[in-house]
């Protein structure tokens, strides 16, 4: 059978969603970024949200989020994306809210405004993006670097003793009452990609219940970062992030998950 | 009995080769070409089209989202 035949519109199965628009994405070859953004627009347009949703860009390598999804969006200063996001849903309650913001911007200048606009139980959506590195400023490392990481500030590897250990912020957040829905998840294969669009509809879903902060976090690769090829970075984020940052719900319904 | 063929159609040049997708394909359909796009990538092209069966696989994890998929049940005759 011809290609011809086959490239049909009725025959479609799967194209890149009209909620992200046609600029070429800045990020580099075979960031989970691109893939985030992606699956989030997929499931507000799944939803039928476009017109309600108002998203807010962090700072970092996805400062230009608002490039890439069509829908409002606002860029908030450094670290302070969930405190204008609690502005915008207390201003307008009825509208989907969410922020989107990497490991350096949620969990080290911003720590302060999440762990309290968690801890008030904003019913705000937190998109977090946790590869383990500062991308955009050349690899430095982050709160969430791992031991032992080598990064371009600790060249021969994180040492505890002296730079202290790495910040486990999801687990931290799950621990306040006003956060009701948290998990974790990747976007390395198609399987972890369906996994993560359903805990993220789930989110959403949530918000409009008003129970409180609904947070997914999504470990990433970092392959200019880390200085590896896309392939090998999936990889090593497999046998290093993993261990440490274990994949999974972590609060379900406003209770925490029991580990085995 | 009907057989699945599917077909991708890449965005040369949006494609960035970062060959996230080639693992993710259960029947090694993809291959990055050996010409360059005007960004001076390796783009994304089927080496193998007959085996496709549009599973999508390829398209969800890209990270550029320039994987569309198309797929069609033929009927074959045994």
């Amino acid at each position: 059978m011809d290609i011809k035949d086959i490239v049909k519109e009725e025959n479609l199965v799967y194209t890149k969603t009209k909620l992200m628009t046609d600029n070429i994405l800045s990020y580099c070859p075979g960031c989970g970024h691109g893939t985030a953004h992606r699956i989030i627009m997929e499931v507000v347009d799944e939803l039928g949200m476009q017109e309600d949703t108002i998203g807010v860009a962090p700072v970092g390598c996805s400062v230009l989020a608002y490039e890439f999804m069509n829908i409002d969006m606002i860029q908030a200063a450094h670290g302070r994306a969930p405190a204008v996001a609690t502005g915008v849903k207390r201003t307008m309650p009825e509208k989907f809210v969410f922020t989107y913001q990497g490991d350096g911007d949620l969990a080290a200048i911003g720590t302060a405004e999440t762990i309290h606009a968690c801890n008030r139980g904003e019913n705000i959506t937190i998109f977090f993006i946790n590869n383990g590195i500062y991308g955009m400023t050349g690899g430095q490392m982050a709160p969430t670097t791992l031991p032992g990481m080598r990064t371009s500030t600790s060249p021969y590897g994180r040492d505890l003793p002296s730079m202290g250990n790495p910040l486990k912020i999801t687990e931290l957040i799950a621990q306040l009452p006003g956060t009701y829905f948290v998990t974790r998840h990747a976007v390395h294969t198609p399987a972890a990609v369906r996994k993560a669009k359903r805990a993220i509809r789930k989110a959403i879903e949530l918000q409009k219940e008003n129970k409180g902060v609904t947070f997914v976090e999504i470990v990433s690769n970092c392959n200019s970062g880390w200085k590896m090829a896309p392939v090998k970075s999936n990889e090593w984020m497999v046998e290093n992030m993993f261990p440490y940052y274990p994949m999974g719900d972590i609060k379900v319904d406003g209770e925490l998950v029991e580990k085995k | 009995m009907a057989k699945v063929q599917g077909a991708i159609v890449v965005d040369v040049e949006r494609c960035k080769g970062c060959e996230v997708c080639i693992p993710a394909c259960p029947t090694d359909v993809i291959e990055l070409a050996k010409e360059v796009n005007g960004k001076g990538y390796h783009y994304l092209y089927m080496a193998n089209p007959d085996a496709c069966i549009g599973c999508a696989n390829c398209a969800i994890v890209c990270p550029d989202g320039v994987i569309t998929v198309y797929k069609v049940k033929k009927i074959v005759k045994i």
